[in-house]
């Protein structure tokens, strides 16, 4: 515990330093590169051991402010969600030390440094505070300093608006979360965590619907999510990596804290997450697919994986409600496992875009092309993180993917509620799953595959070495974590004894334990198997000489670039038939003569929630508003009126 | 744990798989009214192939080398989970279905990118139909394999079919005869069969699988052609698996029953090339959802109980 | 006798998933034909003991009724008003399959709901209910006049197989009556759909929906 302190004086003393350096960027970069370097590795240590020996850390000090404490508890559900934390900042901050040198002298890099490593700090102490207000003081500077971030590039209008919905959405966010904590502590001396007394009836109900839209506003579930798709393609790529891989995540930790505060769960509870998990995962995944820009792929991507997570916890629920300690225990692990290896994966995908942006100029998939001649490495990586994200072996998406499968087909020996809920998720999965091997494929072969579309592509230039070492140690860990499944269940069970119950943990472990060794024994078979092929190859090869040319194209003797199938023609047959949902805008091409010379043809993907939900009622309540506009009329005597009316009304009130 | 059997069935199905493309390909010009080529002309394809010296676009990459290594590794491994016979695989754990699935998708994974490495509008046309329709085959398939785990009781492959006996064809024989008929409209649109696709053309339009191979040649064309037999000995043990109840005990009579059978599908699948035409390409979908809706149906079938 | 009973019930919802998704009209009213045959020799295999002389002769009689006598009526109302061969379907392939499964599933937690005697075969209710809805789904979603008396008769199949649910033995009188009804419905509507075309040469319902000679602008609104 105390190393997690320190790393978190390092993270605020190396922003402070950084802030120091502005004049000089040099300086600012290496502070506040090093300090959230070192930070991670201070704090990865504590983090590990609460995992291995189960036993969580306190330290409570005292604070001067009213109903709060300095109380900090590092059980062993906190140190899981700490992991990736400090993982994927460090590599993060490793990556932005060379991807932010194309700024400097044009941005302010020491305010940047600065708000990246108060963000982390902020994230490491909602993470481990125990007490509301401390909680909320974390969960607010999150807020801020990522939004300082994603106006990163505020010349941008894009930026702009899409801070303006972040900050809006994340203030909404935090007013909710202040009202659930308010009734929560209610009957408590305090708002420490341990203090709150279960509340049953009404007031948990209005804490649960509390927590769920304000977690749910920073998770990013579907209808909430309009803010995800703005704001994580503005910010830097680096901070894009953080925030879409561990700061949607404490809203996922917060609801299962909540969730603890609130048992014994009733039925609805369950039903409510898994149905909202599995609309957000289907309908995330075919967002995903239909989006022109890498990195908005990416942040609709997150959102089905958030989906995905949130319906397990549902799963969970229902089956821990309905009796079967196996299915809850592994719908829980699965969910605690794809958090995990979410922030790795959509980690590295982002700091891939990250470098076909810093290298190519442009994120426009119908722009690109060609990349992996030009960026080899990069393609790889980026190859690898579509792998994990399409769950496919041995990368480690498929682990906790399984998990959550093998938790709904154990449904198949209940009847009623435990069935159907098995089924639901389990179909949920399986649609999300390919569409998402649909989207990644189609953006990683867009843009990295075939030829080059433009000139910017073209003359794309490779990432630098340190974002390649950030990507490649990603890519690594992306690798082991998929082969090592049976060593991650030890802290796996800790965390879910920690958050749920040690019942549901060992049930979990036992049933999960022997498929576990069996996929990692496969994933190893079947590599085994591919480096085998290569090798035979090589032999069947010989010193034979492999001839070269074009492609064949049945022929065609002179294809153009444009010629190749591009984004929005590889997700045409998919995205046609669903158009009622996602209502994409085109322009078709009108042909009057017989024989045209010049047509053009535009698609493009609009944000169906946000056009169709939020902005009609965003009208509605400003017209609303507009009814009582004649109460701002300018005329100070009246206004002064006002103050006296509202006295005089508060004093006859109390008398 | 027995070592020898189950290696022994992963060697027949890999020395085997190349004889099922033959067998169909010898019903469909039986009603052709030709002779056909021999039975074993994959075999000789695949050994001239491997004799031969690639030709490489310049426009791709190690991806489009890679492509035909991954699906070659990830069938292979999926052989050692098959059920053979109703006998225990290899490899079977709880779950090991969800694992087979993926990595199915692992080498469709490897396929379309090799496919939109080539920079070629044919193969980008291919890959973006064969991602389409994964989307409505494999949650047929799951839910298929949903019902036969919750009629079985269950959890692993080896499993599910090993307690497929004749009696459980008595008390749910319509469950299972939806099953089978969803588990072969999987096939024929997974393996690039009439109706879904026609392995034999080579109008540009009409090709799903085979437009995603055009510049494939040499080894890298054999570790594809093999793949596909693998594939294709894939859904047929499956689909034999649910229809030959009987365990008769001996190994050796239920292996030979088993390899008749895995024979007997190939032939219907030949028949039903040579009886169907090739469905409207906007129609494959719906075949797919018919399939989906046989599983479905099924698996509420099996729910009501 | 169980299992092949089960078999015909799977048979008539596997009809009515077909009747959902067809396109053309002469294979809806064959599906019909023989959703109303299946139905008509379904009492023979629910019976105790062996098939008696009765339930033969109703079973004939229904057969000829639904298998022959109704479909000709419909051909012969399609012909002469000279409709087009496509069904005209209102939604699409994929959303009338969904809504057909998703009557079986709702017509599945209906028939554990309802308070019924215990049914010999295990999937009546639902499949009785799921067709009646396939009824109603035709009824709604199609444009042209025959394939709602299509719909008409589907229902009536599907009430047909409930009442099997509920009687032990063949209620005869009963069943004779909504049989008589059914009929001269039919031919009603037969010689109704004949006049409708003959009047307005064509049986498109969606244009029959406002009345001839008031047409809109001319009263003002």
């Amino acid at each position: 515990m105390l190393l997690v302190l320190i790393s978190l004086v390092l993270l605020l003393g190396s922003s402070a330093l950084a802030l120091l350096f502005r004049k000089n960027p040099a300086r600012s970069q290496d502070a506040g590169a090093y300090g959230a370097v070192a930070a991670s590795l201070a704090g990865l240590l504590p983090a590990v051991k609460v995992l291995i020996t189960g036993a969580p850390e306190t330290v409570s000090l005292p604070w001067a402010v009213p109903l709060g404490s300095l109380s900090f508890n590092l059980d062993p559900l906190a140190a899981f969600f700490l992991l990736p934390v400090y993982l994927l900042t460090g590599l993060a901050a490793v990556y932005g030390a060379d991807y932010l040198k194309a700024y400097a002298g044009r941005k302010p890099l020491g305010l940047a440094w600065a708000a990246f490593n108060v963000l982390t700090a902020a994230m490491v102490l909602v993470f481990t505070s125990a007490n509301g207000v401390l909680f909320m003081l974390g969960w607010e500077l999150m807020a801020a300093a990522s939004f300082l971030l994603v106006l990163f590039e505020h010349e941008k209008e894009q930026a702009r608006r899409a801070s303006y919905i972040y900050l809006t959405a994340g203030g909404a966010g935090a007013l909710l979360l202040l009202a659930a904590f308010s009734l929560l502590g209610q009957a408590s001396p305090s708002l420490d965590f341990a203090a709150f007394p279960h509340p049953q009836g009404q007031t948990a109900t209005a804490v649960f619907l509390l927590a769920l839209f304000g977690f749910g506003l920073k998770a990013g579930f579907i209808p909430l999510h309009v803010w995800l798709p703005e704001a994580h393609p503005a910010a830097p790529s680096q901070v894009s990596a953080v925030m879409s891989g561990v700061m949607i995540k404490t809203g996922i930790y917060g609801l299962m804290r909540f969730l603890g505060f609130l048992s014994p769960w009733p039925d609805w509870y369950g039903w409510t997450l898994l149905v909202i998990g599995a609309a957000s995962c289907v309908l995330g995944a075919l967002f995903a697919l239909a989006q022109h820009d890498l990195k908005r792929v990416l942040a609709y991507s997150s959102i089905e994986n958030i989906g995905i997570i949130l319906m397990a916890l549902g799963l969970g629920v229902v089956s821990a409600v309905h009796g079967s300690p196996v299915m809850a225990g592994l719908a829980f692990a699965g969910a605690l496992l794809h958090v995990f290896n979410h922030s790795l994966f959509k980690g590295l995908l982002f700091m891939g875009a990250g470098a076909v942006l810093h290298g190519a100029g442009t994120a426009e998939l119908e722009a690109l092309g060609g990349l992996s001649k030009r960026m080899p490495s990069t393609a790889a990586f980026f190859l690898a993180g579509s792998a994990a994200a399409c769950a496919l072996p041995p990368f480690n998406g498929f682990a906790g993917e399984f998990l959550i499968y093998l938790g709904a087909f154990k449904s198949v020996t209940y009847t009623g509620p435990l069935a159907l809920a098995g089924v639901i998720a389990a179909l949920a999965l399986a649609v999300a799953g390919a569409l998402a091997a649909a989207a990644f494929t189609r953006a990683a072969g867009t843009a990295f595959l075939g030829e080059p579309r433009t000139e910017k592509a073209a003359k794309a230039h490779e990432a630098g070495p340190l974002m390649l070492f950030a990507m490649g140690a990603l890519a690594l860990l992306c690798l082991l974590a998929g082969l090592a499944g049976p060593f991650l269940l030890l802290p796996l069970g800790s965390a879910v004894a920690a958050a749920f119950g040690l019942p549901l943990a060992v049930a979990a472990a036992e049933a999960a334990a022997v498929p576990l060794v069996y996929i990692s024994a496969s994933a190893l078979i079947l590599l085994l198997i591919a480096a085998i092929a290569m090798a035979r190859r090589k032999a069947f090869l010989g010193t034979k000489a492999t001839a070269e040319g074009p492609t064949w194209d049945c022929g065609y003797a002179a294809p153009s670039p444009r010629m190749q199938y591009g984004a929005s023609s590889f997700a045409q047959p998919l995205t046609d038939f669903f158009q009622p949902i996602l209502r994409k805008l085109g322009q078709y091409p009108v042909l009057t003569e017989y024989f045209p010379a010049k047509a053009s043809f535009s698609t493009e993907a609009q944000a169906v929630f946000y056009n169709s939900v939020y902005i009609p009622a965003a009208v509605k309540i400003r017209d609303l508003a507009y009814r009582f506009s004649w109460l701002q009329h300018g005329r100070l005597q009246i206004y002064i009126l006002y103050i006296v009316v509202t006295l005089m009304g508060l004093l006859l009130w109390k008398l | 744990m027995e070592i020898v059997k189950p290696l022994f069935q992963i060697l027949a199905a890999a020395l085997l798989a190349p004889l099922l493309p033959g067998v169909v390909n010898r019903v469909k010009a039986v009603f052709a009214g030709r002779k056909g080529p021999p039975l074993e002309q994959l075999y000789y394809d695949l050994i001239k192939l491997l004799r031969k010296a690639p030709v490489y676009s310049r426009t791709s990459t190690w991806v489009f080398k890679a492509g035909p290594i991954a699906g070659f590794a990830a069938l292979m491994t999926a052989l050692a989970m098959l059920p053979f016979a109703g006998r225990p695989a290899a490899l079977a754990f709880e779950g090991d279905f969800i694992f087979l699935v993926y990595l199915l998708g692992l080498a469709r994974f490897g396929t379309v990118l090799a496919a939109l490495d080539t920079g070629s509008a044919f193969e980008g046309m291919g890959a973006s139909r064969e991602m389409q329709f994964a989307v409505f085959a494999e949650p047929a398939f799951f839910l298929g394999l949903a019902a036969l785990a919750r009629i079985t009781g269950e959890g692993s492959l080896a499993g599910m079919f090993g307690a497929l006996t004749g009696e459980t064809w008595r008390t749910a024989a319509p469950v299972l005869a939806l099953l089978t008929a969803s588990f072969f409209i999987v096939l024929l649109a997974e393996n690039s069969r009439v109706p879904a696709d026609d392995p034999n053309t080579h109008l540009e339009l009409t090709m799903i699988h085979e437009a995603m191979v055009l510049d494939h040649s040499g080894p890298e064309l054999a570790y594809i052609l093999y793949g596909a037999s693998l594939k294709l000995w894939l859904f047929g043990a499956v689909i034999g698996s649910m229809v030959l109840p009987r365990h008769s005990g001996s190994w050796a009579s239920d292996s030979g029953m088993f390899l008749l059978v895995m024979f007997g599908v190939a032939a219907g699948v030949g028949v039903v090339e040579s009886v169907l035409a090739r469905l409207r390409l906007t129609k494959v979908p719906y075949l797919l959802i018919t399939a989906f809706a046989f599983s479905a149906l099924g698996l509420i079938f099996q729910m009501a109980r | 006798m169980h299992t092949f009973a089960e078999f015909i019930i799977v048979f008539i919802i596997l009809i009515n998933l077909a009747l959902s998704v067809t396109g053309s009209l002469s294979a809806c009213i064959k599906l019909v034909a023989l959703q109303g045959v299946v139905a008509g020799v379904l009492p023979l295999m629910a019976g105790h003991g062996g098939p008696q002389g009765r339930a033969v002769a109703f079973a004939a009689v229904i057969i000829l009724l639904k298998g022959a006598v109704f479909p000709w009526l419909m051909m012969r109302a399609r012909d002469s008003s000279g409709a087009s061969k496509d069904v005209e379907p209102l939604i699409s392939y994929p959303a009338s399959i969904m809504l057909c499964l998703g009557a079986f599933i709702a017509s599945s937690w209906m028939g554990t709901r309802l308070p019924l005697p215990e049914a010999g075969v295990a999937w009546i209710v639902p499949a009785s209910l799921a067709t009646i809805f396939t009824g109603f789904l035709l009824i709604t979603t199609r444009r042209k006049a025959i394939t709602q008396v299509l719909g008409y008769l589907v229902i009536e199949n599907g009430i047909y197989i409930f009442g099997l649910a509920l009687f032990v033995e063949q209620p005869m009188m009963v069943e004779l009556a909504i049989l008589l009804d059914v009929f001269v419905a039919v031919f009603v509507m037969g010689i109704a759909i004949f006049h409708i075309s003959r009047e307005f040469d064509h049986i498109d319902t969606a244009e029959l929906s406002e009345l001839s000679d008031w047409r809109r602008g001319e009263y003002g609104k």
